[in-house]
């Protein structure tokens, strides 16, 4: 076993996209005056939070080997139903949103364990109800949320002068972060996706813990939801579009591995940081008139980043086969 | 007979309690519903649509229904041959887009000079799709020389691609007037749309190349048993490439009749989705999602399911939200029924 | 006292066919006991159904003294059951410490301890002498490694029976001397042991008793001291000695002298199971491969096929030495295999019979890449009617054919590309006595008309019958090669057991 390319594998993993990240914040913060200012990082923080939500829940699935195509329409659910429940309060819309999307997660859950149905297909048809149910509850149109309730605060408040969003999103990290690493459930996460045959043998009981991922990763979504609700001050149906795709691509740029099995908490939350600093930065470069680089850039740049991590990857790992 | 052999034992349990004539009808409706049942569904949500929806046995109805299918028809073509070797194509709605904003750039004059409109618009036709073509190449490429899941190869494209097309155009929307280009999209031929007689002329040609020729054997043979199709000498990267490269094909096609249909190019929004839908209309059509059972006729059945479900829910005043969650539980009832006849 | 484990009269069948018929097995406690037999004997079926990862249809099982039937390896592993199998099953991405202490952590405040089970990990490595990184992922050790942290996670279970199923295949002979004292360790804690494994010396070393499988039947149980090396491999394969055929083989050997070799290998090294090969086909002549499990045979044909890449030496086949990279460059060349594993690597199950039949030979049926229906029907039905292949036309899928069957199809797929040498990896395997009687006599037609055929069976019988010449490969070595006179079930089962030297004289001792 080549050891060295070993290493690298796992550095590219697990330092590369902290690297890259630094990098860029390096670079933007010689290059443009208050790119570092706490008025862009915190809006950055902010707009974040809910790609973070997403990812963190998408990290998990791709580490038991699957994937959550629903992501993006439960969002969009989670959003509407916030934003209906807004009026009562801050509190009915926050579960609202979060038992919407814990509603769909339940759905993936059960046909993915039950019908043994592809994680592809089971969640690309809740994708299409989820993405309904939203449509129908909001009559078709983005739906207000009540600003008397103090709901928006969710999405545009701050605690201790950071945005809640941001505090939300680090909380749940800090959470998933634990599971993954210090508890039995955790591990057994990462031992399904790095062999799902070995870990039943083992005695694991792989069915509950996969269900338990697609619930958890309904749930995230839908409190991404609730947060795009307060943040943006309506329930967006047709929003969350191409979120899951996304969320992807940031889990696959932290080197967290697609076939399962290995992953981190913590490098899928650089990666969604990456690809939404990209975003910011071209901001920055077009406010400063040297270039004119349309946000359109944005998706480029991004799809040129997952290729490139993900060739890293196939070469690493195909010279980590040979040498086996 | 001889084939029955291993079996033998078990079967000789069942003769002595059971007479074989009254087991053998459950088995055929069984076999026939998960065999035929995208053709049984059709056929009855026809005749439903004859007994429940007002005017359904027009000619505008039949036409309405075919240009709403015809690009998810023309891609899932492609998607079809794709999920036979087990792939799968994310990025055929970015590749419409790409063929969708280049069109116009070309014709319109905006990317060099034209000697002759002529010549412009027979550029317009040829420069998107094999630009599509070739990045659908890219695609197997990915795949098939660096070893990289299907899902994520494709996923570059997804999210790279539409990026590209946007970039073209600035996001800026092309609005444009050219009947001899529009003509993919709008013409007709002896009053059928004449995107229906490219879709059927598509269908036709690929059920045929995949029962025929020896590529489409070859897909097959590799989605059913890789290492047996490896080990009988096919060249799996090969045929694994060029059907990436027809998919990429066939996305800017579509790419093009979208744009034409609309009499405008909007980067943002050709395409957008369309794999998914694809991907549904395969699914529901019969062909194995893990690839080695392929029908391309299946999968035109299947978009026609779906889009006449949806228009009768929608034409007897159910809405259009509504369909899609009949959509969904249509997906995973075939994908159900598919694994029961499967076991 | 009692015995440990009794599992008496166990019967199992699948899908209708019989896989163990009123089998038996008893461990005493404290015990090594092993368990041998061929492939397909039931070893691994007995195995499975003792940890309830399979039902058994007839029978009972007693576990220290109490009737139990499980129905998860959880519950047999709660019971005092670890098994050991022959795939390393273990998560290669996980740090050695998890893939020990997986489902039985230890915990501080419900949160997993971690500097706990790094301990435990490295205790449990202590006991043998293994002393490495418990952090670092499981892959980054050699598979010798891996296989102790799998012995490793067996035994922190705190198992009364350990199941070991062929777990020295990856050590090297050092490492195997460690195992052997961890497992008499176990011995004398009074912890019992079932030991698979087909290497005979192995047996001798470490185990009390042997029980001997065949055809899904218990064929002998005794002390193994009792056994020879001979007895063990002739009640394996099922010969009495004494029915031992001593056909004369002077028709084959007449026709071989004078031949052209079509293949000629020589000094081929593949992997870790092929070290050191050497054989050769001549046309028109059938060579068997013979050897135990493990012994390299397959992972030699596969080499010479392409289908692997040889390490070293030299594959000359019909005058090109090395000139074959891939499968392709075989098929093209005139070479055709059928692999051991008819539904890994043979059929396309949803294909039909025609499609699979023609799935070689179809860019040369074929006219601007379209496929010649009526020479490919016509070819088809020619091969299905010379084969007797019983399908109920030539558009049934082959997924519905028998064994037998399904396995004349792959042969017609190489026959008709009139090749130059055909190489058969266990052809019979798994196929009903009237099929296999046919594709024997059809090999040894085509053999007449010229076809090379090397040819690899646990059959001994079969091969015997059949070759003109064998070749005996040991632990990845050619040990003998044997023709003439020399060409019984004897010598053969000689030289399996005991290798080079003694290949002849020992069965005559």
């Amino acid at each position: 076993m080549n050891t060295t390319s070993l290493k690298l594998f796992q550095g590219i993993g697990r330092y590369g996209v902290l690297l890259a990240l630094l990098a860029l914040i390096v670079f933007g913060w010689l290059r443009y005056e208050n790119f570092l200012g706490a008025f862009n990082v915190l809006s950055v923080l902010r707009y974040n939070s809910m790609f973070a939500l997403v990812a963190l829940g998408m990290c998990f699935v791709i580490i038991t080997g699957g994937i959550d195509l629903s992501v993006g329409s439960t969002a969009a659910l989670g959003s509407v139903v916030a934003a209906l429940l807004s009026p009562y309060g801050v509190l009915p819309g926050l579960l609202g949103g979060l038992a919407a999307g814990l509603a769909i997660g339940a759905c993936n859950a059960l046909i993915i364990t039950r019908l043994a149905i592809l994680p592809f297909i089971a969640t690309l048809a809740t994708m299409l109800a989820a993405s309904g149910c939203a449509l129908l509850l909001a009559g078709n149109q983005s739906v207000s949320v009540s600003y008397e309730s103090g709901f928006t605060e969710l999405g545009q408040g701050d605690f201790l002068g950071f945005p809640i969003p941001a505090w939300i999103a680090l909380f749940a990290y800090l959470l998933g972060s634990l599971i993954l690493n210090l508890t039995a459930f955790g591990r057994t996460v990462l031992a399904i996706g790095g062999n799902e045959d070995a870990a039943r043998l083992m005695g694991l009981p792989a069915n509950q813990v996969k269900a338990l991922v697609y619930l958890a990763s309904g749930g995230l979504a839908g409190l991404a939801g609730v947060i795009l609700a307060a943040q943006f001050g309506a329930g967006q149906p047709i929003e969350g579009v191409g979120w899951e795709l996304f969320a992807i691509a940031a889990v696959v740029v932290g080197g967290t591995l697609l076939t399962g099995g290995v992953g981190s908490v913590g490098s899928t939350l650089a990666g969604v940081l990456l690809l939404g600093l990209i975003f910011n930065i071209l901001n920055f470069e077009n406010g400063l008139g040297w270039i004119s680089l349309s946000a359109y850039w944005q998706s480029v740049i991004r799809g040129a980043f997952l290729l490139l991590v993900v060739a890293i990857q196939a070469r690493l790992s195909m010279r980590t086969e040979e040498a086996a | 007979m001889g084939m029955k052999a291993p079996r033998g034992p078990l079967m000789a349990e069942t003769a002595t309690t059971l007479p074989p004539t009254q087991r053998a009808p459950r088995v055929d409706v069984r076999t026939m519903l998960t065999r035929h049942g995208a053709w049984i569904a059709l056929a009855l949500l026809i005749l439903v649509n004859f007994a429940l929806t007002p005017n359904f046995a027009t000619w505008q109805t039949l036409n309405v229904n075919l240009t709403q299918v015809c690009t998810i028809v023309i891609v899932g073509v492609g998607m079809t041959l794709v999920i036979a070797t087990g792939g799968i194509d994310l990025s055929v709605g970015a590749l419409m887009a790409i063929a969708g904003a280049l069109a116009p750039l070309i014709f319109l004059g905006k990317l060099f000079p034209l000697p002759h409109p002529a010549i412009g618009i027979a550029l317009a036709f040829v420069i998107p799709v094999v630009v599509a073509g070739a990045l659908g190449w890219f695609n197997g490429w990915l795949v098939t020389r660096l070893r990289i899941q299907p899902i994520i190869a494709t996923l570059v494209l997804f999210i790279a691609g539409r990026g590209i097309a946007q970039v073209f155009t600035n996001g800026n929307l092309q609005v444009f007037n050219l009947p001899s280009f529009q003509f993919i999209g709008l013409g007709r031929v002896f009053g059928v749309p004449f995107q229906a007689i490219l879709m059927i002329f598509i269908v036709a040609l690929a059920a045929w190349m995949l029962r025929r020729t020896v590529f489409g054997r070859q897909i097959l043979a590799i989605g059913g048993n890789e290492r047996a199709a490896r080990l009988a000498g096919i060249p799996v990267a090969s045929v694994k490439q060029r059907v990436y490269l027809i998919s990429g094909l066939l996305s800017g096609i579509a790419g093009l009749i979208v744009i034409a249909r609309n009499s405008a190019a909007d980067a943002n929004l050709v395409g957008l989705g369309m794999e998914l839908d694809a991907i549904a209309a395969v699914a529901v059509g019969g062909t194995l999602l893990t690839g080695g059972r392929a029908t391309v006729i299946g999968t035109l059945v299947g978009a026609l399911i779906i889009q006449l479900v949806r228009y009768t829910l929608l034409a007897n005043g159910v809405p259009d939200a509504a369909a899609l969650a009949a959509k969904a539980v249509i997906i995973v009832l075939a994908v159900w029924l598919q694994r029961q006849s499967h076991r | 006292m009692a015995p440990l484990l009794t599992m008496h009269g166990i019967d199992k069948r699948f899908a209708g066919i019989p896989a163990l018929r009123a089998a038996e097995l008893v461990v005493e406690r404290g015990e090594v006991h092993a368990l041998i037999g061929q492939n397909g004997a039931g070893k691994s079926t007995m195995i499975k159904i003792l940890t309830g990862y399979y039902r058994k249809d007839a029978g009972e099982i007693l576990f220290d003294d109490n009737p139990v039937e499980f129905s998860s390896p959880q519950e047999a592993q709660k019971a005092g059951i670890s098994t050991i199998y022959q795939e390393i099953n273990l998560v290669p991405y996980r740090s050695v410490t998890e893939n020990i202490c997986l489902g039985r952590e230890k915990r501080r405040f419900g949160l997993l301890d971690w500097p706990a089970m790094h301990a435990e990990a490295r205790s449990l490595l202590a006991r043998f002498k293994i002393d490495i990184d418990v952090h670092r992922p499981l892959m980054v050790y050699p598979t010798a490694v891996q296989q102790m942290v799998a012995i490793a996670r067996a035994i922190g279970f705190e198992a009364r029976l350990v199941i070991m199923d062929e777990p020295t295949s990856s050590l090297d002979e050092r490492e195997v001397r460690v195992l052997f004292g961890v497992i008499r360790q176990l011995k004398e804690a009074g912890v019992s042991v079932i030991f698979v494994s087909h290497k005979l010396d192995e047996l001798y070393a470490v185990c009390d008793r042997v029980t001997i499988m065949r055809d899904g039947r218990t064929v002998q149980v005794a002390p193994i001291t009792q056994l020879s090396r001979l007895d063990l491999v002739t009640s394996m394969l099922g010969r009495e000695l004494t029915q031992v055929l001593q056909e004369s083989h002077d028709a084959n050997l007449s026709n071989r002298d004078g031949r052209e070799p079509v293949l000629e290998v020589r000094n081929l090294a593949a992997g870790r199971k092929v070290r050191d090969v050497s054989f050769e086909v001549g046309s028109g002549e059938i060579v068997g491969l013979a050897g135990l499990l493990g012994a390299g045979r397959t992972e030699s044909v596969r080499a010479v096929f392409g289908a692997d890449r040889p390490d070293s030496g030299t594959i000359a086949f019909a005058g090109r030495e090395n000139a074959i990279a891939a499968p392709s460059d075989a098929i093209q060349a005139g070479m055709g295999f059928c692999s051991e594993d008819r539904k890994l690597e043979g059929i396309i199950p949803d294909m039909s019979v025609r499609e699979n039949l023609t799935l070689a030979l179809m860019p040369q049926l074929s006219r601007r890449g379209i496929v010649d229906e009526t020479r490919s029907r016509e070819i088809v039905d020619r091969f299905i009617k010379r084969l007797g292949i019983r399908c109920s036309g030539p558009e049934q899928r082959i997924r519905e054919l028998s064994g037998g069957n399904q396995q004349k199809v792959l042969l017609a797929r190489w026959l008709c590309m009139n090749p130059k040498l055909l190489i058969l990896d266990e052809p019979t395997r798994g196929i009903d006595v009237g099929a296999k009687a046919e594709i024997l006599g059809l090999i040894r037609e085509l053999a007449g008309q010229g076809l090379g055929v090397l040819m690899i069976s646990s059959e001994l019988e079969e091969v015997v019958e059949a070759a003109s010449r064998i070749f005996v490969l040991r632990d990845g070595y050619t040990a003998a090669e044997l023709t003439g006179e020399a060409l019984n079930e004897r010598s053969v089962m000689a030289a399996m057991a005991h290798g080079h030297e003694g290949a002849p004289g020992a069965a005559h001792g």
